[in-house]
Protein backbone atom coordinates (compact mmCIF):
# COMPACT_ATOMS: atom_id res chain seq x y z
CA UNK A 1 0.00 0.00 0.00
CA UNK A 2 2.85 2.17 0.93
CA UNK A 3 5.07 1.44 -1.68
CA UNK A 4 2.40 1.84 -4.61
CA UNK A 5 1.25 5.16 -2.95
CA UNK A 6 5.18 6.62 -3.21
CA UNK A 7 5.33 4.91 -7.24
CA UNK A 8 1.99 6.28 -8.18
CA UNK A 9 3.00 10.23 -6.59
CA UNK A 10 6.64 9.48 -8.48
CA UNK A 11 4.83 9.10 -12.21
CA UNK A 12 2.30 11.82 -11.40
CA UNK A 13 5.44 13.87 -10.42
CA UNK A 14 7.45 13.05 -13.30
CA UNK A 15 4.07 13.46 -16.16
CA UNK A 16 3.62 17.16 -14.44
CA UNK A 17 7.65 17.79 -14.86
CA UNK A 18 6.74 16.71 -18.37
CA UNK A 19 3.87 18.69 -19.04
CA UNK A 20 6.11 21.72 -17.88
CA UNK A 21 8.58 21.09 -20.07
CA UNK A 22 6.17 21.02 -23.09
CA UNK A 23 6.90 24.81 -23.70
CA UNK A 24 10.42 24.92 -24.72
CA UNK A 25 9.60 21.64 -26.62
CA UNK A 26 6.70 23.25 -28.54
CA UNK A 27 8.80 26.11 -29.42
CA UNK A 28 11.79 24.02 -30.27
CA UNK A 29 9.57 22.17 -32.79
CA UNK A 30 7.81 25.20 -34.15
CA UNK A 31 11.23 26.64 -34.87
CA UNK A 32 12.06 23.13 -36.34
CA UNK A 33 9.08 22.52 -38.98
CA UNK A 34 9.69 26.06 -40.04
CA UNK A 35 13.40 25.82 -40.70
CA UNK A 36 13.16 22.78 -42.44
CA UNK A 37 10.27 23.33 -44.40
CA UNK A 38 11.63 27.08 -44.88
CA UNK A 39 15.22 26.79 -45.52
CA UNK A 40 15.43 24.91 -48.52
CA UNK A 41 14.02 28.59 -50.09
CA UNK A 42 18.01 29.70 -50.22
CA UNK A 43 19.15 27.17 -52.40
CA UNK A 44 16.44 27.77 -54.92
CA UNK A 45 15.81 30.97 -54.69
CA UNK A 46 19.02 33.34 -55.38
CA UNK A 47 19.22 36.38 -52.91
CA UNK A 48 19.11 39.15 -54.89
CA UNK A 49 15.58 37.40 -56.27
CA UNK A 50 14.21 37.26 -52.20
CA UNK A 51 15.30 40.94 -51.72
CA UNK A 52 13.72 42.09 -54.84
CA UNK A 53 10.71 44.22 -55.23
CA UNK A 54 8.52 42.06 -57.26
CA UNK A 55 6.29 39.06 -55.42
CA UNK A 56 4.57 37.48 -58.52
CA UNK A 57 5.17 33.85 -57.72
CA UNK A 58 3.41 32.04 -60.66
CA UNK A 59 6.36 33.85 -62.69
CA UNK A 60 9.48 32.59 -60.11
CA UNK A 61 9.24 36.32 -58.63
CA UNK A 62 9.60 35.99 -54.83
CA UNK A 63 10.45 39.54 -53.51
CA UNK A 64 9.66 39.32 -49.93
CA UNK A 65 10.45 42.84 -49.53
CA UNK A 66 6.53 44.32 -51.06
CA UNK A 67 5.47 41.96 -47.98
CA UNK A 68 7.80 43.39 -45.01
CA UNK A 69 6.95 46.82 -46.05
CA UNK A 70 3.25 46.09 -46.02
CA UNK A 71 3.44 44.36 -43.05
CA UNK A 72 5.71 47.04 -41.36
CA UNK A 73 3.17 50.23 -42.31
CA UNK A 74 0.38 48.41 -41.14
CA UNK A 75 1.66 47.69 -38.06
CA UNK A 76 3.16 51.14 -37.40
CA UNK A 77 -0.43 52.47 -38.71
CA UNK A 78 -1.65 50.07 -36.10
CA UNK A 79 0.34 51.42 -33.57
CA UNK A 80 -0.28 54.97 -33.72
CA UNK A 81 -3.95 54.18 -32.86
CA UNK A 82 -3.66 51.68 -30.49
CA UNK A 83 -0.66 53.36 -28.22
CA UNK A 84 -2.82 57.02 -27.47
CA UNK A 85 -6.33 54.97 -27.03
CA UNK A 86 -4.88 51.70 -25.05
CA UNK A 87 -2.46 53.70 -22.91
CA UNK A 88 -5.02 56.36 -22.70
CA UNK A 89 -7.93 54.32 -21.88
CA UNK A 90 -5.77 52.13 -19.00
CA UNK A 91 -5.14 55.63 -17.53
CA UNK A 92 -8.89 56.33 -17.33
CA UNK A 93 -9.57 52.93 -16.00
CA UNK A 94 -6.71 52.75 -13.50
CA UNK A 95 -6.43 56.16 -12.34
CA UNK A 96 -9.56 58.23 -13.37
CA UNK A 97 -12.65 56.05 -13.54
CA UNK A 98 -14.83 55.99 -10.52
CA UNK A 99 -15.39 51.88 -9.29
CA UNK A 100 -18.16 51.14 -11.04
CA UNK A 101 -17.43 52.15 -14.02
CA UNK A 102 -14.12 50.42 -13.81
CA UNK A 103 -16.12 47.68 -13.23
CA UNK A 104 -17.96 48.16 -16.48
CA UNK A 105 -15.06 49.05 -18.62
CA UNK A 106 -12.81 46.04 -18.04
CA UNK A 107 -14.96 43.44 -19.31
CA UNK A 108 -15.81 45.44 -22.39
CA UNK A 109 -12.11 45.38 -23.21
CA UNK A 110 -11.35 42.52 -22.41
CA UNK A 111 -14.57 40.94 -25.14
CA UNK A 112 -12.83 43.69 -27.62
CA UNK A 113 -9.86 40.76 -26.73
CA UNK A 114 -11.98 38.22 -27.55
CA UNK A 115 -13.96 39.23 -30.93
CA UNK A 116 -12.66 37.01 -33.57
CA UNK A 117 -10.53 38.49 -36.17
CA UNK A 118 -12.35 37.33 -38.97
CA UNK A 119 -15.49 39.05 -37.37
CA UNK A 120 -13.90 42.47 -37.90
CA UNK A 121 -12.37 41.88 -40.94
CA UNK A 122 -16.15 41.63 -42.12
CA UNK A 123 -17.38 44.16 -40.57
CA UNK A 124 -13.96 45.61 -42.45
CA UNK A 125 -15.39 44.62 -45.46
CA UNK A 126 -18.55 45.63 -44.94
CA UNK A 127 -19.05 48.72 -43.29
CA UNK A 128 -15.34 50.21 -42.44
CA UNK A 129 -14.12 50.18 -46.11
CA UNK A 130 -17.16 52.04 -48.01
CA UNK A 131 -16.89 54.58 -45.37
CA UNK A 132 -13.41 55.20 -46.19
CA UNK A 133 -13.52 55.24 -49.68
CA UNK A 134 -16.33 57.81 -49.34
CA UNK A 135 -15.09 59.91 -46.91
CA UNK A 136 -11.39 60.42 -48.49
CA UNK A 137 -12.43 60.04 -51.60
CA UNK A 138 -10.33 56.71 -52.55
CA UNK A 139 -10.47 54.52 -55.71
CA UNK A 140 -11.33 51.48 -53.33
CA UNK A 141 -11.83 51.04 -49.22
CA UNK A 142 -9.36 48.19 -48.60
CA UNK A 143 -6.49 50.30 -47.74
CA UNK A 144 -3.47 49.80 -45.72
CA UNK A 145 -5.35 52.25 -43.71
CA UNK A 146 -8.34 50.33 -42.97
CA UNK A 147 -5.96 47.70 -41.75
CA UNK A 148 -4.28 49.74 -39.31
CA UNK A 149 -7.46 50.73 -37.91
CA UNK A 150 -8.59 47.56 -36.86
CA UNK A 151 -5.17 46.10 -36.16
CA UNK A 152 -4.95 48.96 -33.43
CA UNK A 153 -8.19 47.67 -32.47
CA UNK A 154 -7.18 44.67 -32.14
CA UNK A 155 -4.01 45.85 -30.41
CA UNK A 156 -5.78 47.65 -27.85
CA UNK A 157 -6.78 45.09 -24.92
CA UNK A 158 -3.18 44.28 -25.16
CA UNK A 159 -2.22 47.08 -24.17
CA UNK A 160 -4.61 48.21 -21.90
CA UNK A 161 -4.81 44.91 -19.54
CA UNK A 162 -0.53 45.11 -19.87
CA UNK A 163 -0.74 48.86 -19.51
CA UNK A 164 -3.49 48.83 -16.71
CA UNK A 165 -1.48 45.91 -14.42
CA UNK A 166 1.71 48.07 -14.76
CA UNK A 167 -0.20 51.39 -13.41
CA UNK A 168 -1.78 49.09 -10.80
CA UNK A 169 1.39 48.07 -9.57
CA UNK A 170 2.41 51.17 -8.35
CA UNK A 171 2.64 51.85 -5.27
CA UNK A 172 -0.20 54.18 -3.43
CA UNK A 173 2.34 55.61 -1.43
CA UNK A 174 4.06 57.35 -4.57
CA UNK A 175 0.63 59.25 -5.36
CA UNK A 176 -0.06 60.02 -1.91
CA UNK A 177 3.44 61.49 -1.69
CA UNK A 178 2.80 63.54 -4.72
CA UNK A 179 -0.22 64.76 -3.76
CA UNK A 180 1.01 65.71 -0.37
CA UNK A 181 3.35 68.11 -2.42
CA UNK A 182 0.31 69.76 -3.85
CA UNK A 183 0.32 68.38 -7.13
CA UNK A 184 -2.63 67.86 -8.55
CA UNK A 185 -4.73 64.19 -9.93
CA UNK A 186 -3.65 65.13 -13.39
CA UNK A 187 0.49 66.35 -12.28
CA UNK A 188 0.66 63.15 -10.42
CA UNK A 189 -0.57 60.38 -12.99
CA UNK A 190 1.75 62.77 -15.49
CA UNK A 191 4.83 62.91 -13.19
CA UNK A 192 4.66 60.27 -11.13
CA UNK A 193 2.39 57.33 -11.88
CA UNK A 194 3.42 57.06 -15.54
CA UNK A 195 7.24 57.57 -15.74
CA UNK A 196 7.00 55.12 -12.43
CA UNK A 197 5.15 52.44 -13.95
CA UNK A 198 7.05 53.38 -17.82
CA UNK A 199 8.49 49.98 -18.48
CA UNK A 200 5.24 48.04 -18.11
CA UNK A 201 3.50 50.53 -20.02
CA UNK A 202 6.49 49.97 -22.64
CA UNK A 203 5.77 46.27 -22.37
CA UNK A 204 2.60 46.67 -23.06
CA UNK A 205 3.34 48.77 -26.48
CA UNK A 206 5.44 45.86 -27.64
CA UNK A 207 3.40 43.12 -26.48
CA UNK A 208 0.51 45.15 -28.53
CA UNK A 209 2.61 45.89 -31.85
CA UNK A 210 3.78 42.38 -31.47
CA UNK A 211 0.16 40.80 -31.60
CA UNK A 212 -0.89 43.85 -34.85
CA UNK A 213 2.72 42.11 -36.92
CA UNK A 214 1.20 38.67 -36.68
CA UNK A 215 -2.70 39.35 -37.43
CA UNK A 216 -3.42 37.66 -40.25
CA UNK A 217 -7.57 36.94 -41.11
CA UNK A 218 -8.39 41.05 -40.56
CA UNK A 219 -5.40 42.76 -42.73
CA UNK A 220 -5.79 39.48 -45.58
CA UNK A 221 -9.80 40.72 -45.67
CA UNK A 222 -9.61 44.69 -45.38
CA UNK A 223 -6.17 45.83 -47.13
CA UNK A 224 -6.85 44.57 -50.90
CA UNK A 225 -3.89 42.38 -50.63
CA UNK A 226 -1.84 44.22 -54.44
CA UNK A 227 1.92 43.18 -53.33
CA UNK A 228 3.48 46.61 -53.93
CA UNK A 229 6.23 48.63 -51.98
CA UNK A 230 5.10 50.56 -49.36
CA UNK A 231 7.65 53.13 -48.08
CA UNK A 232 5.74 56.92 -48.69
CA UNK A 233 3.02 57.64 -46.55
CA UNK A 234 0.53 57.67 -49.40
CA UNK A 235 0.77 53.89 -49.71
CA UNK A 236 -1.41 54.43 -46.44
CA UNK A 237 -4.42 55.05 -48.24
CA UNK A 238 -3.56 52.74 -51.38
CA UNK A 239 -3.61 48.36 -51.18
CA UNK A 240 -1.01 46.46 -49.50
CA UNK A 241 -0.48 42.97 -48.68
CA UNK A 242 1.11 41.83 -45.66
CA UNK A 243 3.31 38.70 -44.68
CA UNK A 244 0.67 37.39 -42.72
CA UNK A 245 -1.87 37.51 -45.38
CA UNK A 246 0.12 36.82 -47.82
CA UNK A 247 1.02 32.95 -46.38
CA UNK A 248 -2.69 32.86 -45.67
CA UNK A 249 -3.76 33.42 -49.16
CA UNK A 250 -1.57 31.29 -50.71
CA UNK A 251 -0.16 28.70 -48.75
CA UNK A 252 -3.82 26.59 -49.92
CA UNK A 253 -3.29 26.41 -53.47
CA UNK A 254 0.71 25.62 -53.55
CA UNK A 255 1.93 22.23 -54.27
CA UNK A 256 3.82 20.72 -51.32
CA UNK A 257 7.62 20.63 -51.64
CA UNK A 258 7.46 24.09 -54.34
CA UNK A 259 9.60 26.70 -54.77
CA UNK A 260 6.35 28.73 -53.58
CA UNK A 261 5.57 26.82 -50.62
CA UNK A 262 9.08 26.87 -49.40
CA UNK A 263 8.93 30.73 -49.59
CA UNK A 264 6.06 30.83 -47.96
CA UNK A 265 7.59 29.01 -44.97
CA UNK A 266 10.55 31.04 -44.80
CA UNK A 267 8.01 33.80 -44.67
CA UNK A 268 6.44 32.08 -41.42
CA UNK A 269 10.64 32.12 -39.83
CA UNK A 270 10.70 35.35 -40.75
CA UNK A 271 7.34 35.70 -38.81
CA UNK A 272 8.45 33.77 -35.98
CA UNK A 273 11.99 35.52 -35.21
CA UNK A 274 10.47 38.68 -35.49
CA UNK A 275 8.02 37.74 -32.57
CA UNK A 276 10.46 35.69 -30.72
CA UNK A 277 12.43 39.44 -30.54
CA UNK A 278 9.49 41.63 -29.37
CA UNK A 279 8.32 39.17 -27.03
CA UNK A 280 12.40 38.49 -25.68
CA UNK A 281 12.85 42.55 -25.68
CA UNK A 282 9.50 42.95 -24.00
CA UNK A 283 9.90 40.38 -21.21
CA UNK A 284 13.62 41.41 -20.52
CA UNK A 285 12.05 44.77 -19.91
CA UNK A 286 9.76 43.63 -17.44
CA UNK A 287 12.60 41.66 -15.73
CA UNK A 288 14.99 44.48 -15.66
CA UNK A 289 12.26 46.57 -14.02
CA UNK A 290 11.62 43.72 -11.51
CA UNK A 291 14.77 43.76 -10.11
CA UNK A 292 15.08 47.42 -9.56
CA UNK A 293 12.41 47.73 -7.77
CA UNK A 294 13.91 44.66 -5.60
CA UNK A 295 16.86 46.64 -5.36
CA UNK A 296 14.33 49.98 -4.15
CA UNK A 297 12.10 47.78 -2.11
CA UNK A 298 14.94 45.59 0.25
CA UNK B 1 7.90 73.28 -7.82
CA UNK B 2 6.95 76.19 -10.21
CA UNK B 3 5.32 73.83 -12.31
CA UNK B 4 3.26 72.11 -9.26
CA UNK B 5 1.90 75.36 -8.45
CA UNK B 6 1.12 76.56 -11.53
CA UNK B 7 -1.62 78.98 -12.08
CA UNK B 8 -3.84 77.40 -14.17
CA UNK B 9 -3.51 73.42 -12.97
CA UNK B 10 -6.88 73.01 -11.83
CA UNK B 11 -7.96 73.94 -15.51
CA UNK B 12 -5.08 71.95 -16.82
CA UNK B 13 -6.43 68.69 -14.81
CA UNK B 14 -10.11 69.24 -15.72
CA UNK B 15 -8.72 69.73 -19.67
CA UNK B 16 -6.58 66.45 -19.36
CA UNK B 17 -9.53 64.75 -17.26
CA UNK B 18 -11.80 65.38 -20.19
CA UNK B 19 -9.93 64.14 -22.84
CA UNK B 20 -9.05 60.89 -21.38
CA UNK B 21 -12.44 60.20 -20.86
CA UNK B 22 -12.79 60.89 -23.91
CA UNK B 23 -10.19 58.81 -25.42
CA UNK B 24 -11.35 55.65 -23.43
CA UNK B 25 -15.06 56.21 -24.55
CA UNK B 26 -13.85 56.51 -27.99
CA UNK B 27 -12.28 53.26 -27.18
CA UNK B 28 -15.50 51.37 -25.52
CA UNK B 29 -18.30 52.93 -27.70
CA UNK B 30 -16.99 50.58 -31.13
CA UNK B 31 -17.10 47.70 -29.19
CA UNK B 32 -20.28 47.76 -27.87
CA UNK B 33 -21.58 48.89 -31.24
CA UNK B 34 -19.85 46.56 -33.21
CA UNK B 35 -21.86 43.93 -30.84
CA UNK B 36 -25.10 45.52 -31.58
CA UNK B 37 -24.69 46.30 -34.86
CA UNK B 38 -24.38 42.32 -35.70
CA UNK B 39 -26.89 41.50 -33.00
CA UNK B 40 -29.29 43.93 -35.39
CA UNK B 41 -28.35 43.14 -39.06
CA UNK B 42 -28.16 39.34 -37.78
CA UNK B 43 -31.03 38.73 -35.97
CA UNK B 44 -33.73 38.36 -38.88
CA UNK B 45 -31.23 35.82 -40.39
CA UNK B 46 -31.72 33.36 -37.85
CA UNK B 47 -34.06 30.45 -37.45
CA UNK B 48 -34.62 26.98 -37.23
CA UNK B 49 -33.94 26.25 -40.73
CA UNK B 50 -30.54 28.45 -40.40
CA UNK B 51 -29.52 26.80 -37.69
CA UNK B 52 -29.99 23.43 -38.60
CA UNK B 53 -29.73 23.18 -42.15
CA UNK B 54 -27.38 22.30 -44.66
CA UNK B 55 -26.06 25.20 -46.99
CA UNK B 56 -27.02 24.86 -50.63
CA UNK B 57 -26.98 26.81 -54.08
CA UNK B 58 -23.44 27.41 -53.42
CA UNK B 59 -24.20 28.46 -49.88
CA UNK B 60 -26.19 30.82 -50.95
CA UNK B 61 -28.86 29.49 -49.01
CA UNK B 62 -30.18 27.47 -46.50
CA UNK B 63 -28.07 27.12 -43.08
CA UNK B 64 -24.96 26.82 -40.96
CA UNK B 65 -25.38 23.44 -39.32
CA UNK B 66 -22.11 21.78 -40.32
CA UNK B 67 -19.82 24.80 -39.86
CA UNK B 68 -21.80 24.96 -36.29
CA UNK B 69 -20.65 21.33 -35.55
CA UNK B 70 -17.30 21.77 -37.14
CA UNK B 71 -16.52 24.75 -34.37
CA UNK B 72 -17.82 22.31 -31.71
CA UNK B 73 -15.84 19.39 -32.60
CA UNK B 74 -12.78 22.12 -33.06
CA UNK B 75 -13.53 22.74 -29.72
CA UNK B 76 -13.44 20.13 -27.62
CA UNK B 77 -10.69 18.94 -29.49
CA UNK B 78 -8.92 21.50 -28.42
CA UNK B 79 -9.82 20.83 -25.29
CA UNK B 80 -9.36 17.68 -24.96
CA UNK B 81 -5.14 18.22 -25.42
CA UNK B 82 -4.56 21.86 -24.31
CA UNK B 83 -6.18 21.44 -20.91
CA UNK B 84 -4.29 18.18 -19.48
CA UNK B 85 -1.51 19.57 -20.46
CA UNK B 86 -1.88 23.21 -19.66
CA UNK B 87 -3.18 22.57 -15.99
CA UNK B 88 -0.13 20.10 -15.52
CA UNK B 89 2.48 22.69 -16.94
CA UNK B 90 0.43 25.20 -14.53
CA UNK B 91 0.84 22.72 -11.50
CA UNK B 92 4.47 22.61 -12.31
CA UNK B 93 5.52 25.71 -12.81
CA UNK B 94 3.56 26.26 -9.82
CA UNK B 95 4.56 23.91 -7.03
CA UNK B 96 7.82 22.31 -7.59
CA UNK B 97 9.09 24.76 -10.60
CA UNK B 98 12.48 26.25 -8.37
CA UNK B 99 13.67 29.59 -10.04
CA UNK B 100 16.61 27.73 -11.78
CA UNK B 101 17.59 29.07 -15.08
CA UNK B 102 15.73 25.88 -16.69
CA UNK B 103 11.94 27.72 -15.28
CA UNK B 104 13.26 30.82 -16.84
CA UNK B 105 13.61 29.18 -19.96
CA UNK B 106 10.38 27.72 -19.84
CA UNK B 107 8.74 31.32 -18.63
CA UNK B 108 9.85 33.02 -21.63
CA UNK B 109 8.95 29.98 -24.01
CA UNK B 110 5.49 30.65 -23.25
CA UNK B 111 5.32 34.16 -23.40
CA UNK B 112 7.19 33.33 -26.94
CA UNK B 113 4.13 30.80 -27.49
CA UNK B 114 1.54 33.40 -26.54
CA UNK B 115 3.41 35.64 -29.54
CA UNK B 116 3.69 33.75 -32.20
CA UNK B 117 1.21 34.74 -35.11
CA UNK B 118 -1.87 32.27 -35.48
CA UNK B 119 -0.78 31.76 -38.92
CA UNK B 120 2.48 30.61 -38.04
CA UNK B 121 1.11 27.64 -36.18
CA UNK B 122 -1.59 26.82 -39.36
CA UNK B 123 2.09 26.82 -41.07
CA UNK B 124 3.31 24.58 -38.11
CA UNK B 125 0.61 22.50 -38.52
CA UNK B 126 0.98 21.81 -41.18
CA UNK B 127 4.70 20.64 -41.66
CA UNK B 128 3.86 18.84 -38.63
CA UNK B 129 0.54 17.08 -38.13
CA UNK B 130 -0.58 17.14 -41.61
CA UNK B 131 2.60 16.15 -43.65
CA UNK B 132 4.72 14.99 -41.76
CA UNK B 133 2.58 12.94 -38.90
CA UNK B 134 0.50 12.09 -41.93
CA UNK B 135 -2.93 13.34 -40.06
CA UNK B 136 -3.98 14.69 -43.27
CA UNK B 137 -6.44 18.38 -42.79
CA UNK B 138 -8.24 16.97 -40.30
CA UNK B 139 -10.05 17.69 -36.94
CA UNK B 140 -7.57 16.05 -35.74
CA UNK B 141 -4.62 17.86 -37.34
CA UNK B 142 -6.40 21.33 -36.61
CA UNK B 143 -7.61 20.71 -32.71
CA UNK B 144 -3.77 19.79 -32.18
CA UNK B 145 -2.36 22.99 -33.92
CA UNK B 146 -5.22 24.96 -32.27
CA UNK B 147 -4.11 23.20 -28.57
CA UNK B 148 -0.38 24.40 -28.59
CA UNK B 149 -2.00 28.24 -29.62
CA UNK B 150 -4.39 27.82 -26.58
CA UNK B 151 -1.56 26.37 -23.83
CA UNK B 152 -0.23 29.66 -23.39
CA UNK B 153 -3.01 31.56 -22.02
CA UNK B 154 -3.95 27.71 -20.11
CA UNK B 155 -0.81 27.39 -18.59
CA UNK B 156 -0.60 31.37 -17.32
CA UNK B 157 -3.74 31.93 -15.99
CA UNK B 158 -4.13 28.54 -14.05
CA UNK B 159 -0.64 29.29 -12.85
CA UNK B 160 -1.44 32.46 -11.28
CA UNK B 161 -4.83 30.91 -9.54
CA UNK B 162 -2.33 28.46 -8.29
CA UNK B 163 -0.04 30.45 -7.09
CA UNK B 164 -2.88 32.84 -4.99
CA UNK B 165 -3.88 29.62 -2.94
CA UNK B 166 -2.36 30.41 0.40
CA UNK B 167 0.95 28.85 1.41
CA UNK B 168 -0.57 28.24 4.66
CA UNK B 169 -3.13 25.63 3.31
CA UNK B 170 -0.41 23.76 1.62
CA UNK B 171 1.52 23.82 4.98
CA UNK B 172 -1.10 22.53 6.81
CA UNK B 173 -2.10 19.76 4.24
CA UNK B 174 1.64 18.30 4.67
CA UNK B 175 1.80 18.49 8.39
CA UNK B 176 -1.76 16.52 8.57
CA UNK B 177 0.40 13.70 6.63
CA UNK B 178 -0.69 14.30 3.49
CA UNK B 179 1.82 13.91 0.49
CA UNK B 180 2.85 16.53 -1.87
CA UNK B 181 0.43 15.15 -4.67
CA UNK B 182 -2.41 14.99 -2.06
CA UNK B 183 -2.16 18.11 -0.94
CA UNK B 184 -2.25 19.36 -4.77
CA UNK B 185 -4.95 17.52 -5.41
CA UNK B 186 -7.39 17.87 -2.91
CA UNK B 187 -6.58 21.30 -1.58
CA UNK B 188 -4.62 23.46 -3.88
CA UNK B 189 -6.36 22.25 -7.10
CA UNK B 190 -9.53 22.37 -5.10
CA UNK B 191 -9.40 26.22 -4.25
CA UNK B 192 -7.98 27.69 -7.54
CA UNK B 193 -10.44 25.86 -9.53
CA UNK B 194 -12.64 28.57 -10.56
CA UNK B 195 -9.44 30.68 -11.62
CA UNK B 196 -8.10 27.75 -13.83
CA UNK B 197 -11.57 27.29 -15.07
CA UNK B 198 -11.82 31.01 -16.40
CA UNK B 199 -8.28 30.48 -17.97
CA UNK B 200 -9.88 27.20 -19.88
CA UNK B 201 -12.62 29.08 -21.09
CA UNK B 202 -10.76 32.50 -22.27
CA UNK B 203 -8.36 30.15 -23.77
CA UNK B 204 -10.79 27.89 -25.27
CA UNK B 205 -12.70 30.96 -26.74
CA UNK B 206 -9.66 32.31 -28.74
CA UNK B 207 -8.91 28.82 -30.02
CA UNK B 208 -13.15 28.61 -31.31
CA UNK B 209 -12.72 32.07 -33.08
CA UNK B 210 -9.51 31.73 -35.01
CA UNK B 211 -9.36 31.27 -38.61
CA UNK B 212 -5.66 31.17 -39.63
CA UNK B 213 -4.44 27.78 -37.56
CA UNK B 214 -7.11 25.61 -39.10
CA UNK B 215 -6.62 27.02 -42.69
CA UNK B 216 -4.45 24.51 -43.72
CA UNK B 217 -5.02 21.93 -41.10
CA UNK B 218 -8.55 21.30 -40.97
CA UNK B 219 -10.84 23.44 -42.60
CA UNK B 220 -13.31 22.60 -45.28
CA UNK B 221 -14.37 24.57 -47.65
CA UNK B 222 -17.70 23.15 -48.19
CA UNK B 223 -18.82 19.27 -46.68
CA UNK B 224 -22.53 17.71 -47.90
CA UNK B 225 -21.97 15.81 -44.90
CA UNK B 226 -20.85 16.11 -41.22
CA UNK B 227 -17.39 15.03 -40.82
CA UNK B 228 -17.66 11.42 -39.76
CA UNK B 229 -14.30 10.64 -37.54
CA UNK B 230 -11.01 12.90 -36.35
CA UNK B 231 -9.44 12.26 -39.62
CA UNK B 232 -12.02 13.91 -41.97
CA UNK B 233 -11.83 17.66 -42.58
CA UNK B 234 -14.83 19.99 -41.37
CA UNK B 235 -16.18 23.21 -41.96
CA UNK B 236 -15.68 25.60 -39.01
CA UNK B 237 -17.81 28.79 -38.39
CA UNK B 238 -14.81 31.49 -38.59
CA UNK B 239 -13.36 29.87 -41.44
CA UNK B 240 -17.02 29.98 -43.30
CA UNK B 241 -17.77 33.33 -42.43
CA UNK B 242 -14.27 34.24 -44.21
CA UNK B 243 -15.44 31.99 -47.29
CA UNK B 244 -18.57 34.22 -47.66
CA UNK B 245 -17.80 37.24 -46.96
CA UNK B 246 -14.64 36.93 -49.75
CA UNK B 247 -15.23 33.99 -51.51
CA UNK B 248 -18.53 33.64 -52.95
CA UNK B 249 -19.71 36.05 -55.13
CA UNK B 250 -23.36 37.55 -54.82
CA UNK B 251 -23.77 36.26 -51.20
CA UNK B 252 -26.83 37.24 -49.70
CA UNK B 253 -25.67 39.94 -46.69
CA UNK B 254 -28.18 38.54 -44.44
CA UNK B 255 -26.78 35.05 -44.28
CA UNK B 256 -23.21 36.75 -43.83
CA UNK B 257 -24.28 38.92 -40.76
CA UNK B 258 -26.27 35.39 -39.70
CA UNK B 259 -23.32 33.76 -39.16
CA UNK B 260 -20.91 36.50 -38.01
CA UNK B 261 -23.82 36.38 -35.47
CA UNK B 262 -23.98 32.96 -34.61
CA UNK B 263 -19.97 32.91 -34.24
CA UNK B 264 -20.07 35.92 -31.91
CA UNK B 265 -22.94 34.56 -29.74
CA UNK B 266 -20.88 30.97 -29.37
CA UNK B 267 -17.70 33.20 -28.43
CA UNK B 268 -19.67 35.60 -26.46
CA UNK B 269 -21.28 32.98 -24.04
CA UNK B 270 -18.11 31.66 -23.80
CA UNK B 271 -16.67 35.01 -22.28
CA UNK B 272 -19.47 35.95 -20.06
CA UNK B 273 -19.28 32.41 -18.82
CA UNK B 274 -15.87 33.28 -17.67
CA UNK B 275 -16.37 36.40 -16.50
CA UNK B 276 -19.67 34.66 -14.26
CA UNK B 277 -17.25 32.49 -12.71
CA UNK B 278 -14.29 34.61 -12.06
CA UNK B 279 -16.34 37.38 -9.78
CA UNK B 280 -18.44 34.68 -7.82
CA UNK B 281 -15.88 32.74 -6.77
CA UNK B 282 -13.98 36.45 -5.90
CA UNK B 283 -17.00 37.14 -3.93
CA UNK B 284 -16.68 33.67 -2.25
CA UNK B 285 -13.51 33.56 -1.62
CA UNK B 286 -12.75 33.77 1.95
CA UNK B 287 -8.67 34.40 2.09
Amino acid sequence: MEKSLTWREFIITRLIQTSGYSAIVFVALIFFFLIREGIPTLGEVDMSSLFNLRWYPIEDYFGILPLLTGSLIVTVGAGLIAVPFGIGTAVYISEIAPRWMREILKPLVELLGGLPSVVLGFLGILVLSPFIRVFLDLPTGLTALTGSILLGGIAVPTVVSVAEDALDAVPRAYREGAWALGATRWQTIWRVTLPAAKSGVLTAVMLGVGRAIGETMTVMMVTGNAPVLALKLGSLFSPVRTMTATIAAEMGEVANGSTHYHVLFFIGMVLFLISLGVNIAASSVVFRAKKRAERILS
Amino acid sequence: MKYIFARNRHLVQRIGFTSITLVAFATVIPIVATVIYILIKGGPAISLEFLSGFPHDGMRAGGILPAIIGTLYLTLGTAIFSVPLGIAAAIYLSEYAADTPLTRTIRIAIINLAGIPSVVYGLFGLGLFVLFLKFGTSILAASLTLSIMTLPVIISTAEESLRSVPQAFRTVSISLGATRWQTIRRIVLKEALPGILTGVILGLERAAGETAPILFTGAAFFLPRLPGSPFDATMALPYHLFVISTQVPEMPIKIQYGTALVLLFFVLTMNLIATVIRSRARAKRQW
